[in-house]
């Protein structure tokens, strides 16, 4: 429904949603902060911050951005988007990592 | 004479969502484009470098800016779910939360910026500098922008309320998707440029 027809009930439970979204997001700010002072090597580091990032970033597009229910056209034009994304960072990692 | 656009504050029949919705949405897939290019360019540049400075950027600071930021999130959902409920009043007090929010970030990110050219460290000292001012400052501009739309939303725009309530709501929902969006790019850049060894 992406938020157009909402009835104010359905609304005030969405806010409660933020607000658990909020707290979640604040404990993952402290846990990917306190992972920074376990002295991991850089590939373990790296792999920490970019689960904690992306679980971070799920919950803002999910729950914020309202895509957790979305029209079939936002899905489709995100999907091209992650694909190229993908493809950009796979090069970059074959052009160097790899 | 004035001319009626039709589907401006209701889903059009054929995507199913508002136009202003689907533009945004564009838009920002064009923005994950734009950063992911310099996430890209940090990886190749990281990779090719034989001194990557780590640990002398201001953590606490950044993890302030952080809080501070994703609470900016918050309030901004909860001014588009205030208009949802019918609550103005709420709705300006969420949004005025949002610009004040926005422009503390501005403020610490200003200090971050000015103690790093009192060292020395500038885009041309260091590969490192010039992707972290790079990153930063593009990202900076974002949230200007956002300030900038929140704030003729908050005042001028919001007159809208009165005469399209259904029209405005949709906008502060766009508006809110961009936000989320600059929200989103430093929650990646946060541990990549401060907190990765």
């Amino acid at each position: 429904m992406g938020g157009h027809q909402m009835s104010v009930e359905e609304v005030k439970k969405h806010v409660k949603g933020y607000y658990m979204v909020f707290a979640a997001l604040l404990v993952l700010t402290g846990v990917t902060v306190a992972v920074s002072y376990l002295h991991l090597s850089v590939m373990g580091a790296v792999l920490v911050a970019l689960a904690v990032a992306s679980t971070k970033g799920s919950l803002v597009a999910l729950y914020f951005m309202h895509l957790i229910s979305e029209k079939a056209i936002i899905y489709a034009t995100l999907a091209l988007t992650a694909i190229l994304l993908l493809s950009l960072m796979m090069i970059s990692l074959y052009l160097t990592v790899f | 004479m004035s001319v009626i656009i039709p589907y401006v504050d209701e889903p059009h029949p054929m995507t199913g969502v508002t136009n202003a919705k689907l533009a945004i949405w564009l838009f920002l897939a064009s923005e994950v484009m734009l950063f992911g290019a310099l996430f890209s360019t940090y990886i190749i540049l990281r990779h090719g470098s034989t001194h990557w400075p780590s640990g002398e950027l201001n953590v606490p600071l950044a993890t302030i800016n952080t809080v501070i930021l994703i609470t900016s999130s918050v309030t901004m959902v909860m001014a588009w779910a205030s208009l949802k409920m019918k609550e103005f009043g709420k709705f300006k007090m969420h949004m005025a939360l949002t610009i004040l929010l926005s422009c503390i970030f501005l403020v610490v990110k200003g200090f971050e910026y000015h103690h790093k050219f009192e060292v020395g460290h500038t885009p041309a000292s260091h590969t490192f500098y010039a992707i972290y001012f790079a990153m930063t400052g593009l990202h900076g501009l974002h949230i200007l922008g956002g300030i900038a739309v929140n704030a003729y939303l908050l005042w001028p725009g919001s007159k809208m309320w009165l005469t399209e309530p259904e029209r405005f709501t949709g906008r502060i929902e766009v508006s809110g998707l961009y936000w989320h969006f600059v929200d989103l790019v430093w929650i990646f850049l946060f541990p990549m440029l401060y907190l990765l060894p």
